[in-house]
């Protein structure tokens, strides 16, 4: 009991004292001198509780972590009665795809924007998947395949005139091939060792875009990138040269609308297909193999699978769904700079994977959805924001370590009583 | 069948196989016997091509195969049973035996029944995942995987290893049926008395050397043997 006290009030006092100079003291600046001065009493009494919050947590600490430890579970989730069955999924599943249809003629322009950037983290996140989630190798970089993906387009574009269309296809092929090429060196390294050299090749791609000016424009990046069309229809006012718009075409007013919500399906589009090809993936004897290696490269080469091949086939339809995301987002930004393709960007999109529950698809999208949509949610808190997500990262380790929805596979256990 | 001539494999600067020369022919079971760290495994794996052979050379049914890789070695009717099991534990058993099956999927369905017939447990728990099977379930597992090969021969590195006596005796009677079905065995173990039983030629190792060569039934009255690995 003493020593509960005792820990609990240390513990406070700690946060006191780091907190008081984070928070309790501004720096304002006096002619040329800085000086220190108090912060106002919001933040001051804002400590205090948060003090006091601390104190009664460590001091209540056995019985909240009971209560953790039930959110907990034993990892093992459970479908609510109605989705259990195939035909329930199925269902369930033909119904979210036609609200997500009909979700962009509803709501507002700002929503569909948001949703659509959603979308892009969804297809990020399930590329990453194959990698990380189901062959079990952590790669840091993978934003550097998002980063070829998006400046195939806006180069092919520019230098070439290429279409949305046309270039879709190459920049995912561009991408795979980036990924093959990782791919090699990496081969006989795993987990930290790996990790960071593909950290290196994202930075290498990020660092490259920056300093070739003469070709991608250096930090100044692209501008002027062209939006996909519809069959030859575009989105513009007026259209361009030898084009037609599509508000002409079917003779309605414009509306900057359209395009938004243009944009929104094809993004949607390109979610459904990936999740359909690598459905397939997965159920296929390449798909087998890449979990197969996750759980056990030996027993894998005592079976006569190339550990080799496995890993370069995960690397390489990896990164090619990043490289379709990435041009889908230069198409869709209309301007890209290296400044998009920064490392927090992959760390990002392992934050998906990883809180979505490694190689589950449907977390993934959940997860997507949490690490676009609340930081969108919270902007009112302003400077607080990235502390509140932070905040909400390491409460989400601590009660659910194995994702929102771990992936599970088909099993069937005998019924203890 | 299979004949090691002269071997030497190497860790870095440590020799662990000291040029090594035994055979194993069509139809037979050949126990290796060993201490700890005399290099039984390692004679294994080098067989494998992980670690490769730093001299010598390894014929396989008439190939040398010394130089080629794991995984091509693997799929030309070799077989081995990794040490300390291995399965896939997050997968079914199901699906740990598909992947034994990988690459020859004509005569698929045939194995697969032939593997539930020798070992009825696995088909109770063929939607099981392989983590949560007891050990011996899931040594079996490991041999049924790598049986859907359908291997000419077959290796099995200390199958016995952390298993119950009982248990020993089902996997060492299972080895036993598989060589009446004509398969030829090369079996690692720790648990030389049981091995040199069931085996009709034994080898025995010493720091990287083959030290001795017999029939079981020799090696089994041989008063070194007796010694150094029966107790007495």
């Amino acid at each position: 009991m003493q020593s509960r006290f005792t820990s609990a009030l240390f513990a406070a006092l700690l946060t006191l004292l780091l907190g008081s100079l984070l928070l309790g003291v501004t720096m304002v600046s006096e002619g040329i001198d800085l000086v220190l001065e108090l912060s106002e009493p919001h933040k001051i009494y804002g400590l205090i509780i948060g003090a006091a919050l601390v104190f009664i947590i460590q001091y209540f600490k056995q019985e909240v972590g009971a209560v953790t430890t039930r959110l907990r579970g034993d990892g093992s989730f459970e479908m609510p009665a109605f989705i259990r069955t195939p035909k329930q999924q199925r269902l369930w599943g033909f119904m979210a795809v036609g609200a997500l249809l009909i979700f962009p003629f509803v709501s507002s322009r700002g929503a569909v924007d948001i949703a659509t950037l959603t979308l892009i983290y969804v297809m990020l996140g399930l590329g990453l998947n194959i990698v990380v989630g189901l062959a079990g190798l952590l790669d840091l970089g993978y934003v550097g395949f998002y980063a070829v993906g998006a400046y195939s387009y806006a180069l092919l574009n520019f230098y070439f005139g290429l279409s949305f269309w046309v270039a879709l296809p190459i920049a995912g092929l561009l991408a795979a091939l980036f990924g093959f090429i990782l791919g090699f060196p990496v081969l006989r390294l795993r987990g930290d060792y790996l990790a960071i050299v593909t950290l290196g090749f994202g930075e290498i791609i990020r660092i490259l875009l920056n300093n070739w000016t003469d070709l991608t424009g250096g930090p100044n990046g692209i501008a002027r990138i062209p939006k996909p069309d519809l069959f030859g229809l575009e989105f513009n006012r007026r259209a361009s040269e030898g084009g037609q718009t599509f508000h002409e075409f079917f003779g309605i007013p414009y509306s900057s609308e359209y395009k938004v919500i243009f944009l929104y399906l094809l993004a949607f589009a390109l979610v459904l297909l990936t999740l359909y090809v690598i459905n397939r993936l997965i159920r296929m004897p390449i798909g087998r193999a890449w979990e197969a290696l996750r759980e056990d490269e030996i027993a894998c080469r005592a079976l006569g699978l190339n550990p080799t091949v496995i890993k370069l086939t995960a690397f390489t339809i990896g990164a090619s769904f990043a490289g379709f995301a990435g041009s889908f987002f230069a198409a869709r930004q209309g301007f890209i700079s290296p400044e998009s393709f920064t490392f927090i960007e992959s760390a990002i999109i392992l934050a998906i994977v990883v809180l979505g529950g490694m190689g589950s698809q449907l977390g993934i999208i959940l997860a997507a959805m949490a690490m676009t949509i609340l930081p969108e949610m919270a902007r009112e808190f302003d400077e607080y924001r990235m502390l509140l997500f932070g905040l909400m990262m390491v409460l989400m380790m601590i009660w659910r370590p194995q994702g929102l929805l771990p992936m599970k596979r088909p099993h069937l256990e005998l019924k203890r009583d | 069948m299979l004949t090691l001539e002269n071997v030497h494999t190497h860790y870095g600067p440590i020799e662990a196989l000291k040029g090594v020369s035994l055979n194993v022919q069509q139809g037979e079971i050949v126990t290796l016997i060993g201490a700890n760290g005399a290099g039984k495994s390692t004679l294994l794996m080098t067989v494998c091509g992980d670690p490769r052979a730093s001299a010598g050379t390894i014929t396989w049914k008439g190939n040398d195969i010394t130089k080629e890789e794991t995984s091509k070695i693997m799929r030309t009717g070799l077989a081995v049973v990794p040490e300390g099991r291995r399965v896939f534990s997050a997968m079914t058993v199901e699906e740990n035996l598909s992947m034994g099956g990988f690459f020859n999927k004509t005569t698929y369905d045939q194995r697969m029944a032939h593997v539930l017939e020798l070992f009825p447990r696995l088909e109770e728990r063929f939607k099981q995942r392989a983590g949560t099977m007891s050990g011996g379930e899931q040594q079996m597992l490991a041999i049924g995987r790598a049986l859907m090969s359908e291997p000419e021969l077959l290796i099995l590195d200390e199958p016995s290893l952390g298993l119950a006596p009982l248990i020993i005796n089902q996997i060492f009677d299972i080895i036993h049926k598989l060589r009446d079905e004509g398969m030829t065995i090369f079996l690692v173990e720790q648990n030389a008395n049981q091995a040199l039983r069931l085996a009709d030629r034994g080898y025995v190792i010493e720091n990287g050397k083959i030290v001795l060569e017999d029939t079981g039934a020799n090696l089994l009255v041989n008063e070194d043997v007796r010694k150094a690995y029966l107790g007495g």
